[in-house]
């Protein structure tokens, strides 16, 4: 992976008529990642892939893949290829057939193609025998691998891929998570993923874009924007959070309603006076013992508990209605909890500040 | 509870084999044992000679079927290229204008096809609608396309445009958008995403399409005998002849079975090729 920009977005703009579902994008995709733009539905992730792989048309700015502009390239043009969400495999051709697609369009001769349809199945983990096969023979899995290595085929600089996971159970799209990590180890492309999915992104990718209402938010890596994202939004959107309204105070102490603070906190980069959000993740919340010492403390009840499997969650009523999650490991778990009265304390280096405005 | 539903199902299935039977089978078995029935003769009791069938070659009958088969065939594929763009345009561009497309195209159905042939011949005709006109403004003058096998070949295609029409735009309709932009991600050209995904996946359609407009139009004889004024003999006019002028019955007969014969392999053929399930809006 190079630290230089491979693709490049400078104030893209999408309209239509009068809605705008992008406002001025500036993006930068090193060549050799995994990039992964997340978005609830309705943030325009799935316009911003619609430009980039060429079926709709920018209204301003431009895009660049290396040194070249590519936004007014049509799309048969363009050196990048996308995986659809539904595939869109061709229901008259072999799984063979649909793979040498580009290279039957390349006109490369029949014994070279079957070659390259050979070691593509067996990147993917196909029998080589489902060359004959019909598309409707195959299991969803096996369709989704089709239309990876379809698209491996057209050997491009970049592959698009449009959510082709969401369709599929749980246990399958976890496996294929895992096997598209690595196939892009394998093949050391660019791969631009879209997803809503939050945990598909985490797994996969090396950064992460996350987007709403046509604007991106933050771009990070999975763990930067899970330690410090940038908005109330960005730290909902990433999982289990709890937030408190604060107060940095003219001696840089921190203070919010029902929380006990040390006296020796202080708000770094945030101007004295300032509202914020304290932000901290339900595993990081301790139950603390009466004599335990911790840079914020608070009281609460016990509501309800959860079984996550290898968690427990537990919901706490704190002070002025506020809920509080906390998650512990099941080794750690509170014993009879619900309804216990508790106290619960963490520390400021566990925590991140989000300013308001 | 499945055996009942069955026998329910073929007991009133029933009423329709009867009626199958009795107008659509018998009347069939009846021509086609009349096709071998020596010349001129109206009962079924004489033995069979087939000289009704040596005929068809002896006196040049096969011309007027070469002539019938051949126009439609070229009126199925002027349709198939004309309808394409029309049919392609009411799947996937028009919207809400469909409908008044269709209704439309359908209107002229209302109206019986000989009255609307006849419509052309007095639009087209020297003095009429279009020479009349022009030669009354402009002084110039043409002569008459009508009584020409183009002429007969355009009211072919005019009169059965709406069956070729709907079942192709029905064929495209079933064509996912997004196997179409998969394939020009994949680097397709336009040609190329025509020949290799939108007529392919369109098949259905275009088979059931031109199969209707080519059966209908090679046993068609109101082309020929208005707007043809009998340039060329249609095959369907010599059956016709046969049975009421010529008094053969035999003779009409073995025209029928042979026209029947070829329409119906043709038929058999096109249909066992495609998904005609997928067309009629069946689980695929």
């Amino acid at each position: 992976m190079t630290d230089t920009a491979f693709l490049r977005l400078r104030g893209v703009v999408k309209k239509f008529h009068s809605f705008t579902a992008l406002h001025g994008i500036d993006l930068d995709i090193r060549e050799g990642e995994f990039f992964t733009i997340v978005g609830p539905s309705g943030s325009g992730k799935s316009t911003m892939i619609r430009l980039l792989v060429g079926m709709d048309d920018v209204t301003e700015g431009q895009i660049h893949l290396r040194d070249e502009r590519i936004d007014q390239m049509p799309a048969n043009l363009r050196p990048t290829c996308m995986v659809f969400q539904s595939l869109a495999l061709f229901p008259h051709m072999s799984v063979g057939q649909n793979i040498e697609f580009p290279l039957k369009l390349r006109k490369e001769p029949p014994a070279q193609r079957r070659e390259r349809v050979n070691e593509l199945l067996d990147l993917l983990h196909l029998p080589r025998s489902y060359y004959d096969k019909r598309i409707s023979q195959c299991s969803g899995g096996e369709r989704q691998r089709i239309a990876l290595a379809r698209a491996l085929a057209f050997d491009p600089e970049i592959l698009f891929f449009d959510e082709p996971l969401s369709a599929l159970d749980y246990r399958l799209r976890k496996t294929l998570e895992k096997e598209l990590k690595d196939l892009h180890h394998r093949t050391g492309k660019t791969f631009v993923y879209i997803t809503h999915s939050l945990e598909e992104a985490m797994v996969m990718s090396d950064r992460i874009a996350i987007m709403k209402d046509g604007r991106i938010e933050q771009i990070a890596t999975a763990d930067e924007i899970y330690r410090r994202p940038v908005s109330r939004f960005v730290a909902e959107f990433m999982g289990e959070v709890n937030l408190f309204n604060v107060r940095c105070g003219h001696d840089g102490a921190v203070s919010g309603p029902g929380l006990s603070t040390r006296g020796d906190l202080t708000a770094e980069g945030l101007p004295a006076g300032s509202e914020a959000l304290l932000m901290v993740r339900p595993e990081y919340v301790q139950f603390a013992a009466p004599s335990e010492q911790y840079d914020y403390i608070l009281q609460g009840r016990v509501r309800e508990e959860y079984i996550l499997g290898s968690r427990i969650q537990y919901e706490i009523e704190g002070p002025q209605d506020k809920r509080i999650t906390v998650e512990k490991l099941r080794q750690n778990r509170l014993d009879d909890a619900v309804g216990k009265q508790v106290r619960l304390g963490f520390n400021a280096e566990k925590t991140h500040l989000i300013g308001n405005g | 509870m499945e055996r009942t539903d069955r026998k329910l199902g073929l007991l009133s299935a029933l009423p329709l084999t009867a009626v199958l039977l009795l107008a659509f089978v018998a009347p069939m078995v009846v021509v086609a044992i009349f096709s071998v029935m020596p010349q001129k003769v109206f009962s079924l009791t004489h033995t069979p000679d087939f000289s009704a069938y040596a005929v068809f070659f002896d006196q040049g009958y096969y011309r007027s079927l070469l002539w019938s088969l051949g126009m439609a065939l070229a009126s199925t594929a002027i349709l198939l290229v004309i309808c394409w763009p029309l049919a392609y345009g009411m799947a996937k561009v028009f919207g809400r204008f469909t409908l008044v497309l269709t209704i439309a195209v359908v209107m002229s159905l209302f109206v019986s096809e000989n009255i609307r042939l006849f419509g052309w011949v007095l639009t087209l005709m020297k003095g009429g609608l279009i020479e009349g006109h022009l030669r009354a403004w402009t002084g110039i003058s043409f002569d008459s396309p009508l009584y020409g096998v183009p002429v007969i070949v355009f009211g072919l295609v005019y009169v059965y445009l709406p069956f070729m029409l709907f079942p192709l735009a029905q064929g495209i309709a079933m064509v996912p958008d997004d196997t179409r932009q998969a394939a020009a991600d994949l680097g397709a050209t336009r040609w190329q995403i025509l020949t290799k995904i939108d007529i392919p996946l369109a098949a259905p359609g275009i088979v059931v399409g031109s199969l209707l407009s080519f059966v209908l139009a090679a046993g068609a004889l109101a082309e020929s005998k208005i707007l043809g004024g009998q340039a060329v003999i249609a095959i369907a006019d010599d059956i016709e002849t046969a049975f009421t002028f010529g008094q053969n019955w035999p003779l009409g007969s073995a025209l029928s079975m042979i026209l029947i014969v070829i329409i119906g392999a043709l038929a058999l053929f096109g249909v066992s090729r495609v998904d005609l399930d997928a067309i009629m809006g069946r689980k695929r």
